[in-house]
C-alpha cells in the first residue's frame, strides 16, 4: 500500500478504533463519516490526517444554505447577465462564469488530497443524496461547458456531522463510520500531554480530577469538552495556578479557578455553584 | 498450543479470504446483526470483506471488531446492540483454535485442500499423516511463529515449505495476533458496553433528548404549500436572459397542533419534567401547544398550573370544546394505579368523580382521533400491570414507551 498508516500525530491522539476506521477508509478509498460530541476534534481529524500522511487539505464548510452543487461549481449567471448588458467580451465564453467549488479543487489536485466536508448535517436534508454519485465515482459533469471533471486521485474524504439531521441510508452505506466517544481519563491524559508536554504531573492530575467532576454534574446543559479543557489548562498555566488550588477537599476553593473556560452557560454556572454550596454545607454540619 | 484469543480471526479469515471458501461465519454474524435490529446492507458486508481482503484489519479481535463496526453500523445509538450481538456471536472465541479444528467441517477443509493443493503438496501432507497431522502441523507452526516474533504480529509464512501458505489462501488470511495485554484489553471493548447510554431504547435523558427533539421537529415540519422562491426566480430569470421565470418551493409549514396531557404528582414528576422540556423546546415548531396536567387518570377536569391545581380547574368538556379535533393528543403517564381508578365512578384517589375515568378518556379520544400515550414504565412491565393493560386497550394499543424510538413510533401514529 502506497499510503502510510494513520496513527495519530504529535498533536493528535487517535484511539485504536479511530485509526482503524481512518485506515480502512484510506485504503478502500471511501469517505469516512465522523460523529461525536462537540469539541472532540472531529474537524481537527481531517487536518491531522492531512498532516500525518502529507496530503494537501481542502476544507468545505457546510452551512444551512449550502447546496451540493456549490461544492462542484457555480455558474455565476448574474455576472454574465451584467456583462452582457455592459457589452463585455467575456460574455461569449461561458467558462468565464464557472466558479470552481472545493470538490472540483480537490479533484484537480496533483497529489492525493484530503477533502473535509464539515458539518454535513447543517445542510438541507437532500444534500448528502445530491453528492452520492460524485463521491462514488469521483467525477461530475459541468453542463454549461459540457466537460467531465474526473478526480486525478481519489481524495480521502472526511465528513463530519453533529447529529442535527439524520443522514440518508444510501449515503451512509457508502461511508465508513466513526463515533468519537468522549475520551476516558487515560486517553485524556495523553491528549493533554501532547498539547502541554511540560505540564507538571500533579497539576494535570488535579486539573483532570476537577474537569471530570464538573462533567459529572448531573443536568449540565453543555458539558465541557476536550477543547475547553485545553483552553482551561492554558489559562491555569498562564495564571500560574498551583495544583493545590484545584483540590476538591479545599472547601474555600471548591469552585475551580477560571471555571468560566469550562462552563459557558449561565444556568450551568449557577447549578454548579449551588451544588458546591450544598456540598460545603453538608460537610460543615 | 496456541491459545491466543484472536486465532478465531484467522479462522474467519481463512474461510472468508479464500476465494472459494464459504462465508458462513461472517454471513451468520451479518444475519444475527440484522435480527438484532441493526440493518447492515449487502454493500456494507461487501465493504467489510473488501477491507479484510485489503488487510486493513490487522492482527487482533479488536481490529476486527473496530473494522466491522465501522463498516456495518452507521449510527452510534446502535453501537450497544452491536456490542451485544458481537459478544453473543463470538462468545468463547478465546479457545477458537480448538474451534478451528473442531468446528470447521472436516470435509470442507479436505475439499479446500484438494482444490487448492497441488498433487505434490497433498502427497506431502498425506506423508505427514493426513488431516490430523495437517492440523497439528498448523498448530505447531502457529506456536513457533509466535515465539520467534516476540509477541509481534506476523504473517504465517507463505514460503513453499509451509502447508498453510501453500493452501493458496490470501497470505493475509492466516494471521496470528499478538497475545499481549493490548489484545486482552481490547477484547473487553464490546463487553463493557460503553455505548449503552446512546441506545435509543433507553428512556429519555439529557443526552438523547436532543435526538428525541429532532424527531419531534421532523413531525412538526410536515405539510406543504407553495411559496415564491425569490432567489431562484431571480437566478432563473437571469439565466433566461431577463425573461421572467417564476420558481416555487414548498413552504415549511408548522401546522401541527398539540394537546399535551401530563400525569403529575409522585413518581411521574421526573418524567414529566423531561417531557415538558422536550415539548417546549420544540414549541416553536408547533402551531399550537397546550399543556394540561392530571393526576393518575383523566376525569372531568384538568389544570394548567400545578401549584394552583385545586383552585383553577378546567373542565375537560371545556377543553374538548375549545380545541378542535385537528389537535393531536399526547398523554404522558405511567398509567400505574388501581384499575378502580379507571373503570369505576368515584375511583379517583383525590376526589369523588361522578363518571369513570374510562368514560372521560373515550370522550377525549372521540374528539381527538389522533392520540397516543407515552409511558415511561419499561415495556416489559406493561403486561403485568392491569391498569396499564386497561389503558392500552382504551387507547387502542397506541401506547409507546417514553424512549427515542418509542417517541418515533408514536409520532408516526399521530400523522
Amino acid at each position: 500500500m502506497a499510503d502510510k498508516k494513520f496513527t495519530g500525530t504529535s498533536t493528535y491522539i487517535a484511539t485504536d478504533d479511530l485509526m482503524m476506521a481512518v485506515n480502512a477508509a484510506v485504503t478502500l478509498q471511501r469517505p469516512i463519516l465522523v460523529k461525536g460530541e462537540p469539541g472532540t476534534g472531529k474537524t481537527q481529524l481531517a487536518v491531522e490526517i492531512a498532516t500525518a500522511l502529507g496530503h494537501p487539505l481542502f476544507e468545505w464548510h457546510i452551512k444551512s444554505t449550502t447546496k451540493a452543487q456549490q461544492g462542484l461549481y457555480d455558474y455565476d449567471a448574474v455576472a454574465r447577465l451584467r456583462d452582457s448588458q455592459l457589452g463585455d467580451d467575456r460574455v461569449h465564453d461561458i467558462s468565464n462564469y464557472i466558479v470552481r467549488g472545493k470538490v472540483w479543487d480537490a479533484f484537480e489536485s496533483a497529489v492525493r488530497p484530503v477533502l473535509l466536508i464539515d458539518e454535513i448535517d447543517k445542510a438541507d436534508i437532500e444534500f448528502p443524496n445530491d453528492l452520492l454519485q460524485e463521491l462514488d465515482r469521483m467525477e461530475f459533469f459541468v453542463y454549461e461547458t459540457k466537460q467531465l471533471v474526473k478526480a486525478r486521485h481519489r481524495p480521502i474524504i472526511i465528513i463530519t456531522s453533529n447529529n442535527e439531521k439524520e443522514l440518508p441510508d444510501a449515503f451512509l452505506r457508502r461511508c465508513f463510520f466513526h463515533y468519537i466517544r468522549f475520551p476516558d481519563k487515560e486517553t485524556m491524559e495523553r491528549i493533554v500531554d501532547v498539547h502541554f508536554p511540560k505540564l507538571k504531573k500533579n497539576l494535570l492530575r488535579e486539573a483532570l480530577e476537577a474537569f471530570y467532576r464538573i462533567r459529572d454534574v448531573p443536568g449540565l446543559k453543555k458539558k465541557p469538552s476536550t477543547s475547553e479543557l485545553l483552553d482551561w489548562i492554558k489559562l491555569l498555566l498562564a495564571e500560574d495556578i498551583s495544583p493545590e488550588a484545584l483540590r476538591s477537599d479545599d472547601s474555600r476553593k471548591a469552585v475551580p479557578p477560571m471555571y468560566g473556560a469550562l462552563l459557558k452557560n449561565e444556568q450551568d454556572v449557577h447549578l454548579f455553584e449551588q451544588l458546591v454550596f450544598l456540598d460545603r454545607r453538608s460537610r460543615t454540619q | 498450543m496456541c491459545t491466543c484469543s484472536n486465532s478465531w480471526f484467522s479462522w474467519i479469515a481463512v474461510r472468508v479470504l479464500s476465494k472459494s471458501g464459504p462465508l458462513a461465519v461472517l454471513t451468520r454474524f451479518f444475519f444475527m446483526l440484522r435480527e438484532g435490529g441493526i440493518k447492515p446492507s449487502i454493500t456494507e458486508l461487501l465493504t467489510l470483506l473488501e477491507a479484510l481482503k485489503a488487510g486493513v484489519a490487522g492482527t487482533s479481535v479488536d481490529d476486527f471488531y473496530f473494522l466491522s463496526r465501522s463498516c456495518l453500523v452507521k449510527d452510534e445509538t446502535l453501537f450497544d446492540r452491536f456490542d451485544q450481538v458481537f459478544a453473543a456471536h463470538f462468545h468463547g472465541v478465546e479457545d477458537a483454535f480448538r474451534a478451528l479444528v473442531q468446528d470447521v467441517p472436516e470435509d470442507w477443509l479436505r475439499k479446500q485442500a484438494e482444490l487448492l493443493l497441488s498433487e505434490e503438496e497433498r502427497a506431502r501432507i498425506e506423508a505427514l499423516g493426513g488431516f490430523e497431522k495437517l492440523m497439528e502441523a498448523l498448530r505447531d507452526r502457529l506456536d513457533q511463529q509466535q515465539g520467534r516474533h516476540e509477541g509481534g504480529s506476523k504473517w504465517i509464512g507463505t514460503a513453499g515449505t509451509s502447508p498453510f501458505g501453500a493452501y493458496g489462501y490470501n497470505p493475509e488470511g492466516v494471521r496470528i495476533g499478538q497475545q499481549g495485554s493490548r489484545n486482552r484489553r481490547a477484547a473487553k471493548v464490546w463487553d463493557r458496553r460503553e455505548y449503552r447510554n446512546l441506545d435509543d431504547q433507553v428512556e429519555l435523558g439529557t443526552r438523547n433528548i436532543k435526538l428525541a427533539l429532532r424527531k419531534l421537529r421532523k413531525f412538526a415540519r410536515e405539510g406543504a404549500a407553495d411559496l415564491l422562491d425569490l432567489d431562484d426566480t431571480i437566478d432563473k430569470t437571469a439565466r433566461n436572459a431577463g425573461l421572467l421565470d417564476i420558481r416555487m418551493i414548498p413552504e415549511r409549514h408548522n401546522a401541527i397542533k398539540v394537546l399535551l396531557c401530563l400525569d403529575i404528582g409522585g413518581s411521574m414528576d421526573d418524567h414529566v419534567r423531561v417531557c415538558e422540556e422536550m415539548f417546549s423546546a420544540a414549541r416553536s415548531e408547533f402551531k399550537h401547544l397546550e399543556y394540561f396536567y392530571f393526576h393518575n387518570f383523566i376525569y372531568e377536569s384538568m389544570w394548567k398550573d400545578n401549584r394552583r391545581r385545586h383552585a383553577e380547574k378546567i373542565p375537560t368538556s371545556q377543553i374538548t370544546h375549545k380545541y378542535g379535533s385537528d389537535y393531536k393528543l399526547v398523554f404522558v403517564g405511567d398509567a400505574t394505579m388501581s384499575p378502580y381508578e379507571i373503570v369505576y365512578p368515584g375511583g379517583s384517589v383525590e376526589h369523588w368523580n361522578e363518571e369513570a375515568g374510562s368514560v372521560w378518556i373515550r370522550r377525549l379520544l372521540k374528539t381527538y382521533p389522533k392520540a397516543i400515550w407515552l409511558n415511561p414504565e419499561p415495556r416489559q412491565r406493561w403486561d403485568f400491570t392491569p391498569s396499564i393493560k386497561l389503558t392500552r386497550e382504551l387507547m387502542d394499543d397506541r401506547m409507546f414507551p417514553l424512549t427515542v424510538s418509542g417517541l418515533d413510533d408514536g409520532i408516526r401514529r399521530l400523522h
